[in-house]
């Protein structure tokens, strides 16, 4: 894309003549093995690599579920319990499938807090962070429609909450619930919607990724000084060094996914789910999947009235607002600075931030009583506070350290200090057995 | 000369601003059809009315029937769950309206008022939906010993009144009567 000049040169006949008609080839040559990336990329920015490889994951195990799975509310679970007995490799198919979403999840969170740490989000890339934001949205949909299909009591039950949330919307809430819907509690057409859509999301997910990816290659990759390329010793080309440090990455992401599979294949998932959906018995404690228990919390935190937003909106509202601040990221952030690396206290919230979401995803687990309900509160109150407060705040009284004058610069002072102590890095190839 | 100019730039714009509307009207008629078929189809909407014998339930004990694809306590009521209820001041009730279909929709969340009506107060009707977020509340249980909803802890008395929790209103009480001693009609 534009990332400076084409440098393909066609070297066959037929390379030519495609070159000249549609120049896909050009594409894919200036895009993924000679875009230049920054030299001092960390593991942290191999998840970008590991989403589109889950993504494609997903989408493959669930086009070959759908050949087995029936959307009708008296054939889906026990069209899940046959994949999972009768089909050839049925089990290990859904347990891809099932597993596959939590581990998209945990890439998708992982490349979002590496964002939050190194600043990606500031200028020029607000809208490369905000489509990924629409991204990490549609993912959420999608999960949640997902889970709906195997017809579980927790399939049933969290779209029966997840749908009333809009029932809180004034005027136009129960409309919409009814739309979702396609009735007045949740049936076969609940099902039926939900299924489609969970089919076309993915697809709607991969466009969006497209123009995520072309954004980048416009604006170029950020690094952990988050110093803007300045000259050609700053970076490397992408094939081989950023390709093979990114498929590194992936084996070791898809090892622990594969001891998911094939050891705890339920171990993210919940047991309630193996039991056919009742409508007339909600379980005695319904949670939603692990990736929303964050956002659950901060919806059963607001127990109380907002001058005229009742505790019920209020929740609803947090919730949304929670997901909502994500967009305002860009212009919230008040520094110069971009990496955490040289900003003290940024990185300080920033690590109290990333132990705070973290607990807010464990009380969202618990029930809503006791001890748990001011804890939530509390932990809400951060999780507003650090978009809200802190950002803005830390940018006008922060003092930053020194930046090095480039990335070149910033990677011969770190070899340097390796070559001081000659024990380190450099003398490790010896020692090794 | 610029007369002529004149009348040909508005007529243009006529057209552009016609065209538009032809499309921006039209793109949004032929939108409509997409988004309202995912509204309640004609099957769902003949909400037929259910009828429920109710002769059996002895006072203390309900029993909970499917309409409309939703789940509808009808509870006999001991005398100490009906003096609960009435004991209760107004002043303690976080929503104040009976929630009633067979009332008018200000009538207030007195305990008559919530059940089958005078010498009938023995009996109350209710949609089982948490006004929260749509859960199934679990009968007798909770600090009011009504209902208590299990998934953020709504409590409703034994008038199914919310009492405490997220839940912003009373169970709602469907459109329902007494066709005979020991059956009623839901719908
Ligand atoms: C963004 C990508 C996707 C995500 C995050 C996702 C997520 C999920 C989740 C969480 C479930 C429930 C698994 C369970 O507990 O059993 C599910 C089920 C299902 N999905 Fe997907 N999915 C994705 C893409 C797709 C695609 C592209 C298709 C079809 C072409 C598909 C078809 C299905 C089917 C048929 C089921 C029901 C069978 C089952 O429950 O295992 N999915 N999905
Ligand atoms: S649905 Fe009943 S308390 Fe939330």
């Amino acid at each position: 894309m534009s990332g400076g000049h084409s440098t393909y040169t066609p070297k066959t006949g037929i390379e030519r003549w495609i070159d000249a008609r549609m120049p896909l080839p050009r594409l894919v040559y200036d895009s993924f093995v000679a875009f230049p990336v920054p030299r001092n990329l960390n593991y942290a920015y191999t998840f970008g690599g590991i989403l589109a490889i889950m993504l494609v994951v997903q989408i493959i195990t669930g086009v070959v579920l759908v050949m087995h799975y029936a959307s009708d509310t008296s054939l889906a679970f026990v069209s899940v319990e046959k994949i999972m007995r009768d089909v050839n490799w049925g089990w290990l198919l859904r347990y891809m499938h099932a597993n596959g979403a939590s581990f998209f999840f945990i890439a998708v969170y992982l490349h979002i807090f590496r964002g939050l740490y190194y600043g990606s989000y500031k200028a020029p890339r607000e809208l490369l962070w905000i489509l990924g934001c629409i991204i990490y949205l549609l993912m959420m949909a999608t999960g949640f429609m997902g889970y709906v299909l195997p017809w579980g009591q927790m399939s049933g039950w969290g779209a029966t909450v997840i749908t009333g949330f809009f029932t809180a919307i004034p005027l136009v809430g129960t409309w919409l619930q009814q739309l979702l819907l396609g009735g007045f509690s949740v049936d076969n057409p609940t099902l039926t919607h939900f299924f489609s859509l969970h089919y076309l999301l993915p697809f709607v997910i991969a466009g969006v990724v497209v123009l995520h990816v072309w954004a980048l290659h416009v604006v170029g990759q950020t690094n952990p000084t988050g110093i803007e390329i300045k000259s050609k010793t700053d970076t490397l080309p992408f094939t081989p060094y950023a390709t093979v440090k990114d498929a590194f990455g992936m084996i070791v992401f898809l090892a622990v996914f594969a001891y998911f599979i094939f050891y705890i294949p339920n171990y993210l998932g919940h047991p309630d789910n193996y039991t056919q959906f009742n409508s007339l018995k909600t379980p005695a404690h319904i949670v939603p999947e692990w990736y929303f228990l964050p956002f659950y919390a901060i919806l059963r935190a607001i127990t109380f009235n907002i001058g005229p937003i009742d505790s019920k909106l209020g929740g609803v509202l947090a919730m949304f607002g929670a997901i909502a601040v994500l967009f305002f990221v860009p212009w919230l952030d008040t520094s110069k600075v971009r990496s955490a690396v040289y900003r003290p206290w940024y990185k300080l919230f920033f690590w109290i931030f990333g132990i705070n979401a973290v607990f807010l995803g464990w009380l969202g687990s618990k029930p809503a009583e006791g001890w748990y309900i001011p804890a939530m509160q509390a932990s809400t109150l951060y999780y507003f506070a650090f978009f809200l407060v802190i950002m803005p705040l830390l940018g006008l009284f922060e003092t930053p350290k020194q930046l090095p004058n480039s990335i070149t610069e910033a990677v011969l002072a770190k070899n340097k200090g390796a070559h001081a102590h000659p024990a380190g890095a450099t003398a490790a190839p010896e020692t090794k057995g | 000369m610029s007369a002529t100019d004149h009348s040909d730039v508005t007529r243009r714009d006529f057209l552009y601003v016609a065209t538009g509307t032809a499309a921006v009207v039209g793109t949004a008629a032929a939108a409509w059809p997409f988004i309202d078929q995912m509204r309640p189809d004609a099957s769902t909407l003949a909400q037929s009315s259910i009828e429920v014998e109710v002769g059996s339930l002895q006072a203390g004990s309900s029993l909970v029937v499917k309409w409309r694809g939703k789940p509808v306590f009808v509870r006999n009521r001991t005398p100490e769950e009906i003096k609960a209820a009435q004991d209760t001041p107004m002043a303690d009730l976080k929503d104040p309206i009976a929630r009633n279909g067979n009332l008018p929709s200000d009538a207030p969340a007195t305990d008559v008022d919530r059940s089958a009506g005078k010498d009938k107060e023995n009996w109350i009707v209710m949609v089982g939906v948490c006004t929260h977020l749509g859960c199934v509340p679990l009968g007798q249980q909770g600090d009011f010993g009504g209902w208590f909803c299990p998934c953020h802890g709504s409590h409703y008395d034994t008038a199914g009144r919310i009492r405490k929790g997220p839940a912003p209103m009373n169970l709602e009480v469907p459109v329902y009567s007494f066709i005979s001693d020991t059956k009623i009609r839901i719908g």
